[in-house]
């Protein structure tokens, strides 16, 4: 029996199915999560909610091809990924998912245009091409004017959005986004958010956001809850 | 599945990365630099002294000249002739001749100490007395300032190399020999060879100084061609009336040369590999700290999908650019501080002073920058692979 009370839908994007996973630390196991099933559907807006360690980054790294699971499987369309080796995995990475990271992970020594270009770099698109992809994204987070600043020069809710086009760019199947909010204020969060619900309302991207925040959380179409390994859609003490 | 995509362009765009990163990093970048720039630095200087000497050593001899030994000596000094035999071997089929005669020089020479410039203290020179074959038979001696001496008369011609090492041998100078004094009236350059080292005046005036009767200790010997050698060597060697030792002129340098310079590659050798193990640790612990420094920045990337082989290389590839600016820097410090460089050594062979200038070849550049890259290799290596094997989910977690 799964969270949403239903049986795996073999026509869902993401199903993960019967995972568990342990991590080791020294002699010690930490069993993160046991037995766990969850199905999202293409175009949904999915809010992973849970206290602090309970492993919703670890989930959503499993769906993202970061980590495989101990046991169980994590199928993305038609690809069993916890199947696929290491360097199969980078490969569907580039083409499957984008990262939105709670510190927005850009890198300090290139201006946001190159930032939202990395992902391009692993394409065979022409140069040509990938300038209009980056301005596209860019354009999709309102930062067009800042195309050429440093990300040491923008603002952090800046920096959350050229985060985002990165992670759409290449228009991936799915937006994994790990506490996106999580290191700005209200007023930046909810420019974010505002981007995710339309990018997921406008595009029908499939987004998968961990969260902390119920405000957070109720922009999105379905919201989850993690605990004890195990996934409830109502909160659990 | 494809194969991974653009390999090249993943490598090359996280290379670039790091490199722009370095500025970031810039004391333990520099100090690795530096590092490297001082182990190659050292390894061409060290070396440079041993490829001068034996470029001196070799300018003196050309394979078409021999030098004729009393048997049994290994050099001049031990090895001595009587007027009749010079007079054999001067005749003896394979020497070149011009209108004067043969050119065949019988040679005597002796050791006279002179200041050094530098330090003021006592050296030994070689004065060497000559007849007028010599010049025919050494063809690359050219007078630069005053004159060539005059046979029969207490005067010298000092080389150029000498002139340079030593106080009190300039043109106009007197020279104290014995009770008498000599008057230095030329100097003379012989392209870079050992003949440069030495003071020249004529055989007949040096042996009735130094009470040497009519006798030699060696004569030099040009050939007809260098193909005449060895049948000239046979007719000396067959002859009952001669006890000698013919060498080509190029062996005799090089066997001259031969002790210091395997000494000095030795110690060459030793104190660049002593450097570079440090350097080695100097460049693991930069890119150790780089790869530390940049845990979540490669974890992101190969969350984006950039492949660990390419992480791998493009690390070893930075570090190996910091290891080439670092040799070339050090190539670049010992070319303009070593090249030239003069300087004077003992020749244990003749107890007497060598005057030759350091000579930093292309070779030995070369082995420089190999050093440099195979420090960059190592340095980079293993903080390459720990890069590439973190597992990208804790790495994320890192700050
Ligand atoms: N690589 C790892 N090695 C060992 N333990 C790990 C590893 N990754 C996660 N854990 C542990 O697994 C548990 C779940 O971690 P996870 O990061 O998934 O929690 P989370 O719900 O995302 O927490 P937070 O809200 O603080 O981000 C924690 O106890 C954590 O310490
Ligand atoms: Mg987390």
């Amino acid at each position: 029996m799964n969270a949403n009370g239903k049986k795996a839908d073999p026509t869902a994007l993401v199903r993960v199915e019967g995972v568990e996973k342990v991590f080791h630390r020294g002699s010690e196991d930490i069993h993160v999560l046991s037995r766990l099933d969850l199905t999202v559907a293409t175009g949904e807006f999915v809010a992973l909610m849970g206290p602090s360690g309970s492993g919703k980054s670890t989930l959503l790294n499993l769906i993202g091809g970061l980590d495989r699971p101990t046991t169980g499987s994590v199928s993305i369309g038609d690809d069993r990924i916890d199947a696929l080796s290491d360097r199969q995995l980078a490969v569907w990475r580039a083409r499957h998912v984008g990262f939105v990271f709670q510190l927005y992970n850009l890198l300090p020594v290139l201006t946001a245009e190159r930032n939202v270009e990395l992902p391009l770099l692993l394409t065979h698109l022409t140069k040509a091409e990938r300038r209009r992809h980056v301005e596209t994204a860019l354009a999709m987070v309102g930062l067009t004017h800042r195309a050429k600043h440093y990300p040491r020069t923008l603002s952090g809710g800046e920096q959350q959005r050229v985060g985002i086009a990165r992670g759409i760019v290449t228009d991936p199947t799915l937006l994994l986004c790990d506490e996106p909010t999580g290191d700005l204020d209200r007023k930046s969060g909810d420019e974010i958010l505002n981007l995710l619900q339309a990018l997921n309302r406008e595009q029908g991207k499939t987004i998968i956001m961990v969260t902390h925040d119920p405000h957070a959380s109720a922009r999105a179409s379905r919201t989850v809850h993690l605990y004890k390994g195990q996934l409830a859609s109502e909160p659990t003490p | 599945m494809n194969a991974p995509l653009n390999w090249f362009s993943q490598i090359g765009s996280i290379a670039k990365f790091g490199l722009l990163s370095a500025a970031q990093r810039r004391a333990s970048v520099a100090a690795t630099v530096v590092g490297i720039a001082g182990v190659v630095a050292v390894f061409i200087g060290v070396l440079s002294i041993s490829a001068g000497f034996n470029r001196a050593m070799t300018a003196s001899g050309s394979a078409d000249a021999a030098i004729i030994l009393r048997s049994g000596a290994d050099s001049e000094m031990v090895s001595g002739f009587g007027r009749e035999e010079t007079r054999i071997i001067a005749d003896t089929p394979g020497i070149a001749r011009n209108a004067e005669g043969p050119l065949s020089s019988a040679e005597l020479f002796v050791i006279i100490n002179l200041p050094k410039r530098t330090t003021g203290t006592d050296a030994n020179v070689p004065l060497r007395g000559v007849e007028s074959a010599a010049l025919g038979v050494r063809d690359q001696l050219k007078i630069t300032r005053g004159r060539m001496f005059n046979w029969g008369r207490n005067e010298v011609m000092v080389g150029a190399g000498a002139a340079r090492e030593f106080a009190g041998l300039e043109v106009g100078a007197q020279l104290s020999i014995g009770r008498e004094k000599w008057p230095v009236v030329g100097i003379f350059s012989a392209n870079g060879g050992v003949a440069e080292s030495e003071i020249w005046t004529d055989a007949k005036v040096l042996q009735s100084a130094y009470n040497r009767g009519d006798s030699y200790q060696s004569i030099y010997a040009r050939l007809a061609s260098p193909g005449a050698y060895e049948a000239f060597a046979a007719a000396l060697t067959a002859n009952p009336q001669l006890k000698v030792k013919v060498l080509r002129q190029s062996e005799y340098y090089a066997n001259q040369s031969q002790t210091l310079t395997r000494l000095i590659t030795t110690i060459g050798y030793l104190v660049a590999t002593l450097m570079a193990i440090g350097a080695v640790f100097g460049a693991l612990n930069t890119m150790y700290s780089a790869v530390a420094a940049r845990t979540r920045e490669i974890a992101t990337l190969r969350a984006l999908g950039f492949g660990s082989g390419a992480v791998v290389v493009a690390l070893m590839l930075e570090s190996l650019v910091l290891a080439l600016i670092g040799g070339a820097l050090g190539a670049g410090l010992s070319y303009a501080a070593f090249n030239n460089f003069h300087a004077a050594t003992m020749n244990w062979q003749s107890f007497s002073q060598v005057t030759f200038a350091f000579a930093v070849t292309p070779a030995l550049i070369g082995q420089g920058v190999a050093w440099a890259v195979a420090i960059g290799l190592i340095g980079g290596l293993f903080p390459a692979i720990r890069a590439a094997r973190q597992p990208i989910a804790a790495a994320l977690r890192e700050l």
